[in-house]
């Protein structure tokens, strides 16, 4: 057990610029993955990105954050177990089955009134939401006439979401989701099994249009009818959720619908009068103006 | 500086330890509070909520990412995801279990200190893990006060065992007088740190 800590002036003054210190430590380091690798988190949310940085500086063994830059600059594989620490992708076919039962009760009618629907799943990762909504859509006899646009920063899990291959101890889970989620078939009607994993069924992905997109950066692409991205904006800082919203606004037809993750709310954004809420708790909302 | 944020970690035992802390709490407290209780990752949040929002006339609230801290509202953190203080508001993560626990209580505390620091009162209460420890070192080092549940009262005690083998001059009470203690730290404005 360590030394118990006492409360000293002296000692929070001391501690205090340590920890500024370290905040300046942690702008460099992102500053120079950024510079040297092009991947950039300087605008993530800083308190989880500090927690998650300092799991890599000690499990290289390291004493310090800039151990972690000089390490990271000169050794790609250090940076790509960085990497891997820092992009969370959690994620599950039909994950929040509630999401699924709303949408489907709030959205689809709307989306029967259209000709054709375009939608947008912005931060796909490995594309377990995509097949999941073009499942829904096929069950509602939608997808015909729709086509989702699914993008993502890292082309790596981009290219896994285009082969659309899970490892199949996750297809009972997967399953229960989707029973849960309202399903109306056989779950097994969509995958192949093959070699410990499922191989989803390409007609579910005809109608998808798989493109490397930073959120960060670049500009709007399309207007939709439908914006999708769920628990993504959670890991960006206040600044940048507010300059993505922007983009989604600005993507997004009048009276189209913006979905957000279950913990991500459009009240503490920038664009929280853009919208009305079509369901609270499946973080559903309209855009009105 | 005023302490005007209060973070409370609690375990096995918590839910009743943490309604007689919110029943004790002035209603016109001049701080935000925010709560982390372990349970399991598909509890139903509105349970807890209503259960802690009928033993306190200030407001409980279900945070979401961002949501901005206000004196006077009690945040609880919802199952399965880690709770941050970032500034003047929280952030969500979902970022893997510390300890087994998500949401963990050293997550919360170590945040709030390092966001906060001497405006945070950490209050650690009964539990059967060594959760918050670490966080309540955190927030007495950057100057924040420290409050525990007496070990020999406590529902299970090695939660603020753990706590009390980590901070010295930690403010110690049985769970009747936590609120009073918290009530009084915040109420001190012009505590200078």
């Amino acid at each position: 057990m360590a030394v118990p800590v006492e409360a000293t002036e002296a000692g929070a003054r001391a501690a205090t610029e340590r920890l500024e210190l370290e905040t300046i430590e942690l702008r460099l380091l992102l500053e120079g993955v950024f510079r040297h690798y092009g991947y950039d988190f300087r605008e993530y949310a800083l308190a989880s990105l500090r927690r998650r940085v300092w799991r890599r500086v000690n499990a290289e063994g390291l004493g310090s954050i800039t151990a972690l830059t000089d390490c990271v600059l000169h050794d790609e594989a250090c940076m790509a177990r960085l990497m891997r620490d820092l992009s969370i992708n959690v994620t599950a076919m039909f994950r929040d089955p509630h999401f699924y039962l709303a949408f489907a009760e709030k959205v689809i009618p709307q989306l029967r009134t259209y000709p054709f629907t375009r939608i947008w799943v912005a931060g796909c990762a490995t594309g377990e939401e995509v097949y999941s909504l073009a499942i829904m859509l096929a069950e509602h006899d939608l997808y015909d006439k729709t086509r989702i646009y699914a993008t993502d920063i890292n082309e790596l899990v981009l290219e896994q979401a285009r082969e659309g291959v899970y490892p199949y101890e996750r297809i009972r889970e997967y399953t229960e989701n989707y029973v849960r989620a309202g399903g109306r078939r056989d779950f097994s009607e969509y995958y192949v099994a093959a070699y410990g994993n499922a191989l989803i069924d390409s007609r579910l992905r005809e109608n998808v249009v798989w493109a490397q997109h930073n959120l960060a950066q670049d500009a709007s692409f399309n207007e939709f009818n439908v914006i999708l991205c769920r628990n993504v904006l959670i890991y960006f800082d206040k600044s940048l959720q507010n300059r993505v919203h922007r983009l989604f606004y600005e993507s997004l037809e009048r009276f189209g619908t913006l979905c957000l993750g279950n913990k991500e709310s459009i009240r503490f954004s920038s664009h929280e009068d853009c919208y009305e809420e079509l369901d609270a708790e499946a973080r559903l909302y309209r855009r009105v103006t | 500086m005023t302490r005007d944020l209060v973070v409370v970690g609690a375990s096995w035992g918590g839910l009743d330890a943490i309604r007689t802390v919110l029943h004790g709490l002035p209603d016109d407290l001049p701080a935000a509070v925010v709560i982390v209780q372990h349970r399991s990752p598909v509890a139903h949040p509105q349970t807890l909520l209503g259960l802690l929002a009928a033993a306190t006339p200030l407001a409980v609230v279900d945070p979401a990412d961002k949501q901005k801290l206000e004196r006077g509202q009690v945040y609880v953190s919802p199952p399965d995801y880690h709770t941050y203080v970032e500034g003047d508001h929280l952030a969500l993560s979902t970022d893997d279990p510390v300890a087994f626990s998500r949401p963990s209580i050293d997550v919360l505390f170590e945040s709030a200190a390092e966001s906060r620091g001497p405006a945070c009162v950490g209050v650690i209460l009964t539990g059967a893990n060594a959760d918050g420890a670490r966080g309540l070192a955190r927030i007495v080092e950057l100057g924040g006060a420290a409050v525990v549940e007496d070990p020999a009262s406590a529902e299970r005690s090695e939660m603020p065992r753990a706590a009390l083998q980590a901070v010295h001059g930690a403010l110690v009470a049985p769970i009747g007088g936590i609120a009073a203690i918290v009530g009084n730290l915040c109420a001190r404005a012009g505590v200078t740190a």
